[in-house]
């Protein structure tokens, strides 16, 4: 279980580092992509734990665990979230707020079409 | 009695933990029972933790929601962004990284055409409210992509805080429009696919609203969604304080 843990914590922190690094060389403050290249880190070395015949047992159930920690985890974010504030913050920020949100909708529609369009 | 508080009050993230459990479980059986589960329990879960955060937030008066009241602060902790970005990397076990390269351009083309959308309908916005110089208005135009890109690009061009509270509360009211809105629209706009979950976290962005709106439709589509989310906000704070911010002084004279 805790070598799972372990490789997932590895590839976390190796990828915010990546995505600080690139932060810093793009010349801002944020991490660009930090657990975008985390992910990717983690599913390469997912491949080899597996060929190495690891996955099941040592390493499966430290991760799977947490992938399964997801939603709660995201529940908690949504309880802990400004939520008075931003709809108390004025007619500005509920209407920048929610219109952009509803034609992105749109658009994601439109361009899902245009990349499948047998369906 | 006061052992118990005493309890509660040490151990916060162990509270958090049987709060969120205990929430799940009652909204679970709420959608199977009332409901035959047409709402999933976990988007039932989700909307209620938003509806308990504005109530934590009108009594608590902080800025954490349910986490301002003291016995429910081990939330933040729970749902705070180290945990909630570790999490988000589990969940890429169950993806595959043939889909995400196979789908690569498209991830890339719904980041540009999502960051340029959502800072444009900021700024017109901003603009109808009565907004003039390109300072405020490219800080809320920041603000419409994400609550994290608004106050570092209104940093970068000194913006009042005024503006910047302004555009982290448009990227709040984003976050959760996003998380409301994708479990009923996810199948008029068909986010059935990898491939349609990276073009929604990408033009969404805002990693909060695509990871709990995915979270609410279909679990299994959060690994795709949140690996273009994630380069969203980076990205937005890279163009919106430079390239945006010219174009739009440009305009303005």
């Amino acid at each position: 279980m805790i070598k799972g843990l372990a490789l997932l914590a590895a590839c976390f922190l190796l990828g915010m580092w990546c995505g600080a690094i690139l932060g810093t060389w793009l010349g801002i403050d944020a991490n660009v992509g930090g657990v975008g290249f985390a992910m990717v880190f983690l599913l390469l070395s997912k491949e080899y734990v597996t060929n190495k015949g690891w996955w099941n047992g040592e390493f499966g159930f430290g991760l799977e665990f947490w992938n399964k920690l997801y939603i709660p985890i995201v529940i908690a974010m949504s309880a802990s979230l400004n939520v008075k504030s931003a709809v108390s913050s004025g007619v500005l920020a509920l209407l920048a707020g929610t219109l952009p949100v509803l034609l992105a909708f749109g658009v994601v529609k439109i361009l899902l079409k245009q990349v499948n369009p047998e369906k | 009695m006061k052992e118990l508080e005493v309890i509660l009050d040490k151990n916060g993230l162990i509270v958090a933990f049987l709060f969120v459990g205990l929430l799940t479980w009652a909204t679970d059986v709420f959608s199977k029972k009332a409901l035959n589960g047409r709402i999933p329990g976990s988007a039932l879960a989700i909307g209620l933790a938003l509806v308990l955060g504005y109530f934590g937030g009108l009594f608590g008066e902080g800025e954490q929601g349910l986490a301002d009241l003291s016995y429910f602060k081990g939330l933040s902790t729970l749902g705070g962004s180290m945990f909630r970005d570790f999490a988000i990397v589990a969940t890429a076990t169950g993806a595959s990284f043939v889909l995400i390269r196979k789908s690569g351009m498209l991830g890339l083309v719904s980041l540009a055409l999502g960051i340029g959308l959502f800072f444009a309908f900021g700024v017109a916005i901003g603009w109808l409210m009565g907004y003039r110089d390109a300072v405020s208005l490219c800080t809320i135009g920041a603000g419409a992509c994400t609550y994290i890109v608004g106050p570092i690009t209104g940093g970068a061009l000194g913006a009042s805080s005024e503006i910047i509270a302004l555009s982290i509360g448009t990227g709040v009211v984003k976050a959760i429009a996003v998380t409301m809105l994708t479990p009923v629209l996810a199948k008029w706009i068909g986010l059935n696919s990898p491939a349609a979950a990276m073009a929604y976290g990408g033009i969404m962005g805002t990693t909060s609203g695509v990871a709990a709106g995915l979270a609410a439709t279909d679990p299994s589509l959060v690994p795709y969604g949140a690996v273009t989310a994630t380069f969203y906000t980076g990205l937005g704070c890279l163009i919106c304080p430079s390239l945006f911010y010219l174009i739009l002084s440009t305009i303005l004279g």
